[in-house]
């Protein structure tokens, strides 16, 4: 407790931070709860009347479950699929050798390297020409694959000491095999950071939606969220309970996976 | 999250050491295992890049036919005022959400303090704006903006300011769009301080202690040199960032907003022109100038660095 008193400075600057960043979010939650004739009253009306109708008319006037269902099956077939095809292309980059292995490695990072929206017109039309346009298979479909993600695993991998597939090798287990009960259940922890950032990501993705997907039932909350705010300019009460109901499960996630997350981050910032 | 910015990070490691046999098997298994990636990749990234460069030399009808135009693409973009006021915003973005970065050490370096208490809470408020939605971020900060009823004009008020309609005012509507950037930032640069911060070995401030050396100064002469790889990655992916600005141009300003047309970046305007115009050639035009301006700022930030990063 000695060096915690003398730390007041410190405590204070931070504090002062910390309530510039989390009080539009309080903003947010008290617009919320309020009547539209609350919001709008000058100076402030600090203790609102929960008028929890803002909830339901965001129910009632927008397909929320819909969106959000939307939502989770984009973000969840997003992840899973990044999570396979990644894992299982940066072993093969990592560890096994085959003729242009580096060569092929580098062209699929040069993806990196390259403005999305250089992407975005062919993307569209390939969705289109599926007949894929507001289908979830079209949401989900560009962003199952990611260089990054490739990039990220393979780091890992390398990490690995190669002494425990050597054992499994030298029994005849073929490359497959190795990769999937041996190596895959040692990359748990970079597999649990990309998989956090890639629900990030996904999650909170306004664009591709927005290109795809235009059709409300369609849409995720993202978009919704948009279209929302479309059609109730300056209903703030309820483009508040909108908002803080499309975001609120990602930071529960957030709160609860913190440390993945933070470390997915700093990998990036470190390599 | 920037996808070129993570290139950065790719060029330092390339060629593993392996020290593995040779095997044949090795072959075909390599080939399987990175077929689906591969596949996927390429059709929806890499081929998309050469359709897009070619797309960039023609003109679409209505219908979807292209017909080949030669630069005139080119020509219209250099002659349409919006694109150098585009292009300007998008600068004026990109180099102004640089001054994120002394924020997110400071924050980074006080969460770093020995004896702090309180550490993980302060991470998780300062995190809470970099998880949330874009969508959301940029609702709650028009309401916040709200020229008679949000709440910055009245904190301002109480302070004897009379604040103006600030996203809906075309002199400061983009600098409102560059603070809710920095304030969107600041959680994940300081993160990535920190882990910069950790691995700066703790002997060197024993020593500069016993030398006698002051906080200030040990900040000045070890802090901040060997953290320059830290800054200079979050200086090229901020403006990375800035180039890509979008979400928070088009959900703030929307149709109506008479800052609107003074306000645009160019992936805004781009996503206007391709999907709302349907003008896709001239669009993958832009895409292609963004492409090379975000090359010639990635070389120029390569070059400048080796003055000012130092490699431990």
């Amino acid at each position: 407790m000695r060096s915690g008193g003398r730390l007041w400075p410190v405590h204070l600057v931070l504090a002062v931070g910390a309530a510039a960043m989390v009080m539009p979010f309080f903003w947010q939650v008290l617009t919320s709860l309020k009547t539209f004739t609350e919001a709008t009253r000058t100076p402030p009306v600090w203790i609102p009347s929960f008028e929890w109708a803002n909830f339901a008319k965001v129910l009632d006037e927008t397909p929320f479950l819909q969106q959000l269902g939307n939502t989770v099956v984009m973000t969840t077939g997003r992840t899973l699929a990044q999570l396979l095809f990644c894992s299982l292309a940066a072993y093969a980059f990592a560890r096994l050798r085959f003729p242009g292995r580096d060569v092929i490695f580098v062209a699929l990072l040069s993806v990196l390297m390259v403005p999305g929206q250089l992407f975005l017109i062919p993307q569209y039309q390939i969705i289109q020409g599926l007949g894929w346009l507001n289908t979830l298979p079209g949401l989900i479909a560009p962003g199952m694959f990611s260089a990054f993600g490739t990039f990220m695993m393979r780091q890992f991998f390398m990490t690995l000491p190669a002494e425990v597939e050597e054992a499994a090798r030298l029994d005849g287990a073929h490359p497959l095999r190795i990769f999937w009960s041996v190596m895959l259940p040692l990359a748990r922890p970079g597999l649990l950071a990309l998989g956090v950032l890639t629900v990030l990501w996904s999650w909170n993705d306004l664009m591709w939606p927005l290109i795809v997907n235009t059709d409300p039932e369609s849409m995720p909350l993202s978009a919704g969220l948009s279209a929302l705010q479309g059609e109730h300019m300056t209903d703030y009460p309820v483009l508040m309970a909108g908002s803080l109901m499309a975001s609120a499960p990602i930071i529960v996630l957030f709160i609860i996976m913190q440390k993945q997350l933070i470390q997915g981050i700093a990998f990036t910032g470190s390599k | 999250m920037s996808t070129a910015g993570r290139a950065v990070a790719v060029k330092a490691s390339a060629r593993p050491a392996t020290r593995r046999r040779l095997r044949n098997r090795d072959w075909v298994w390599g080939y399987a295992m990175i077929a689906p990636l591969v596949l996927g990749l390429g059709v929806f990234y890499l081929w998309p890049v050469v359709q897009s460069v070619y797309y960039s030399f023609t003109e679409w009808t209505l219908f979807g036919d292209a017909t080949w135009v030669g630069l005139r693409n080119y020509e219209q973009l250099l002659t349409d005022p919006a694109n150098a006021r585009a292009l300007r915003n998008t600068f004026v973005y990109g180099g102004l959400s640089l001054l994120g970065i002394p924020l997110s050490i400071a924050v980074a370096a006080l969460l770093g303090t020995r004896g702090l208490r309180l550490v993980s809470l302060y991470r998780t408020l300062y995190f809470l704006p970099v998880v949330t939605m874009p969508a959301a971020v940029a609702m709650i900060w028009t309401w916040l903006y709200n020229g008679d009823y949000g709440l910055v004009n009245y904190l301002l008020s109480l302070v004897g300011i009379h604040g103006t309609s600030w996203i809906a005012e075309p002199s400061t509507a983009l600098y409102a769009l560059v603070a809710v950037g920095i304030w969107t930032q600041i959680g994940y640069n300081a993160v990535i301080f920190m882990a910069g911060l950790q691995s700066i070995p703790s002997h060197l401030y024993e020593a500069a202690s016993i030398d006698g050396a002051g906080r200030a100064r040990q900040f000045f002469r070890i802090t901040l040199p060997l953290l320059s790889p830290s800054i200079f990655f979050v200086s090229v992916l901020s403006v990375i960032n800035g180039l890509q600005m979008f979400d928070l141009v088009y959900l703030m300003l929307r149709r109506g907003n008479p800052a609107r047309e003074d306000t645009q970046t160019v992936v805004s305007l781009f996503f206007s022109r391709a999907f709302e115009e349907g003008a896709k050639g001239y669009a993958a035009a832009m895409a292609v100038v963004l492409m090379l301006i975000t090359l010639v700022l990635t070389v120029i930030q390569f070059r400048v660095q080796k003055r000012w990063v130092h490699y431990a």
